[in-house]
């Protein structure tokens, strides 16, 4: 079963913000990891890159389907997971402790249109 | 096959200096290697394996042995039609007079050939109720390229700029692709719970965007198998916009002589012969996806075209040729045009001429009464499955389906047994697994496509099996994850291949065995 973690803003396309100060860190929920199945690739931007919020950032590979990861909010990137270059499988792993992003948020109002983890449990039912 | 004795490689039997032929005596050594420029010539030798033929012979004989076809077993792969090749269809394209052509034949010594271009196209026309086809591609894939290409041209022609392309989140992945290989940008329209598409999103779309928007892209009966009852509404919403709407042919199967895209609304559309009109499907071709436009847009079609130019009623015995070539902008010898708006060539010459004469002897032989059962049966099949199966597979959409039904998995998902364990398991029984793991809607899909030439006795023993597989999960699952334990090869490791796929024999090779 899925495990949901409290305290982090979710998207409809299951993607997560966990939000230190002015920075937030984008990853994909444990329900997404599940239904992708084993995961063999991830495609990250770079640094310095922006992502808008609603917009694909790059894409998760699964031995079942490609998916756009969908930036819940808008940002620069500060920071990219490279362990998930060659272990992609972390996020099958731990999706919660593997974030893929770190974005420096450029409009944290944002974050009101995502759901908490209530909200979400009941989207993913 | 005895994977001991058989089971290897063709470089793991080479051994150096082995020949299978000679060259004749009289052979031309005249020419060296030395009169070629220097950046044309190998610097190392091809590394080919060297074998004998007899090795070679047995070598493929038992790689044959574990080819699957419909000529095999049940092949019910969802959203692919892989249905049974008639004996006949080959033996047309076997005749002399029809293989022994070459393609830049003058027109008056090919007129059999051509009318059978034309008649098909004609054909092809009717049963989908638009007013041309070009045969010239090669696939579905170059068949939805070409389409987009045209409804480019048609837009470019009428001094238009649209760059979007709707196409519903359900789609097969060649749409998108297509699309954006075309140039064009991909907006997505949400699908309702039960699959068809979400005609307010599509609305609320074509009021944001509806003058970019160069067409909507559409399978009905959609990937899910549903056929989309809203469809005439889309078609008037896109058409209002500016939009043309084209009708991915994959699951035509299902419609076939029952109703017509054009009549629906469609402008333009690709049809799969190897999947509709019982053509070879798989093992990399050769396909064929003609292009049928509504009328108005003919002009937009590739060249070449074969056209008529005399009627059919020239007196017996006239030599006058009736039938000739349009190469349009496009030299025969070249593709030129390919980049150019069209009219334009999407490759050499006609496309897959013995897909194309297959297709013609299908259509042929079935004749108008009997193509109108194939959508009938086809649907009944798909239906009796549905049916006898729902008691353990989950089947997230109710009511009737087209001519295939995609379940959710198992019904019992205590036991662990996964989509892709019963596919494997399915193997172990001697069937073609189902498609799994499309449409993407669901996280267990498992789609099964059984087409119209399937037996109810052999439909009913493919029920037998999925139920006991089902039965299996809850008494001994290990079993269906592990399988299949009767294939040549087991259970892969689908992510090492995906992480870390080897794609060459040589990076293993030890330099010695050179």
């Amino acid at each position: 079963m899925a495990q949901f973690e409290s305290g982090l803003f979710y998207s409809e396309s299951h993607e997560y913000v966990r939000v230190e100060g002015e920075f937030g860190f984008i990853g994909i929920s444990d329900y997404a990891q599940h239904a992708l199945g084993n995961v063999v690739y991830v495609d990250m931007p770079e640094v310095d890159d922006e992502v808008t919020a609603g917009e694909e950032f790059g894409a998760v590979e699964s031995v079942k389907a490609a998916s756009d990861l969908i930036a819940p909010v808008s940002g620069t990137v500060v920071e990219v997971n490279e362990a998930l270059e060659d272990q992609p499988e972390l996020l099958n792993k731990d999706a919660f402790a593997n974030w893929i992003i770190k974005v420096q948020l450029s409009d944290p109002t944002e974050l009101d249109a995502l759901m908490d983890v209530e909200a979400y449990k009941k989207h993913c039912e | 096959m005895n994977r001991t004795l058989y089971g290897n490689l063709i470089f793991e039997l080479s051994k150096k200096g082995r020949k299978g032929y000679s060259l004749p005596q009289d052979y031309d050594r005249s020419h060296t290697t030395a009169e070629l420029p220097e950046v044309l010539r190998r610097r190392e030798a091809a590394r080919l394996p060297e074998c004998d033929e007899l090795t070679v012979v047995r070598h493929y004989t038992n790689l044959s042995h574990n080819n699957f076809g419909v000529n095999d077993g049940f092949y019910p792969l969802g959203s692919c039609t892989m249905k049974y090749n008639p004996v006949i269809n080959e033996e047309i394209a076997a005749m002399k007079a029809f293989a022994g052509l070459h393609p830049l034949q003058p027109a008056d010594t090919c007129q059999g050939a051509l009318e059978v271009y034309f008649n098909l196209q004609q054909s092809l026309a009717e049963l989908a109720g638009l007013s041309e086809f070009t045969l010239n591609p090669c696939a579905g894939a170059h068949g939805e390229l070409t389409g987009l290409m045209v409804i480019r041209a048609y837009h470019e022609a009428n001094n238009e700029t649209r760059n979007k392309v709707l196409i519903p989140d359900s789609a097969h992945g060649t749409n998108p692709a297509s699309a954006a290989v075309c140039g064009l940008e991909v907006v997505e329209v949400k699908s309702l719970s039960d699959g068809t598409v979400d005609v307010d999103h599509l609305r609320q779309l074509l009021e944001e965007m509806g003058d970019q928007v160069a067409a909507m892209m559409m399978t009905n009966p959609n990937t899910l198998g549903i056929f989309e009852p809203r469809v005439l509404e889309i078609t008037d919403m896109v058409h209002k916009a500016g939009g043309l709407m084209y009708y991915d042919g994959a699951n035509l199967n299902a419609l076939l002589g029952e109703c017509r895209p054009g009549d629906m609304g469609f402008d333009v559309m690709h049809i799969n012969l190897h999947k509709t009109f019982s053509t070879p499907h798989g093992g990399g071709g050769p396909g064929s996806g003609p292009v049928g436009v509504r009328k108005g847009l003919e002009q937009f079609l590739p060249s070449p075209r074969v056209v008529l130019v005399a009627p059919h009623t020239v007196p017996e015995g006239a030599s006058a040729p009736i039938f000739t070539v349009d190469y349009g902008n496009v030299s025969p010898s070249t593709d030129e045009g390919a980049a150019s708006s069209s009219p334009c060539s999407v490759g050499s010459f006609f496309g897959n001429f013995g897909v194309i004469l297959k297709a013609y002897a299908y259509i042929l032989s079935l004749g108008r009464e009997n193509v109108k059962m194939v959508g009938p049966l086809a649907t009944l099949n798909a239906n009796y499955i549905k049916e006898r199966l729902r008691d353990d597979y989950l089947l997230p959409i109710g009511g009737l389906c087209k001519h295939e039904v995609v379940f959710d998995g198992l019904v019992d998902k205590s036991t662990g047994v996964t989509t892709m364990d019963v596919a494997k398991r399915l193997l172990d029984y001697g069937y073609h697994a189902p498609t799994i793991y499309f449409p993407l809607l669901f996280h267990e899909s498992l789609m099964i496509e059984p087409t119209e030439n399937e037996s109810k006795e052999t439909i009913d023993a493919f029920i037998d099996v999925m139920h006991k597989i089902a039965a299996e999960a809850k008494t001994d699952p290990e079993l269906v994850k592990s399988a299949p334990h009767n294939t040549p090869i087991g259970r892969v490791d689908d992510v090492l291949a995906a992480k870390q796929p080897v794609t060459t024999y040589w990076k293993t090779l030890q330099t010695s065995d050179l």
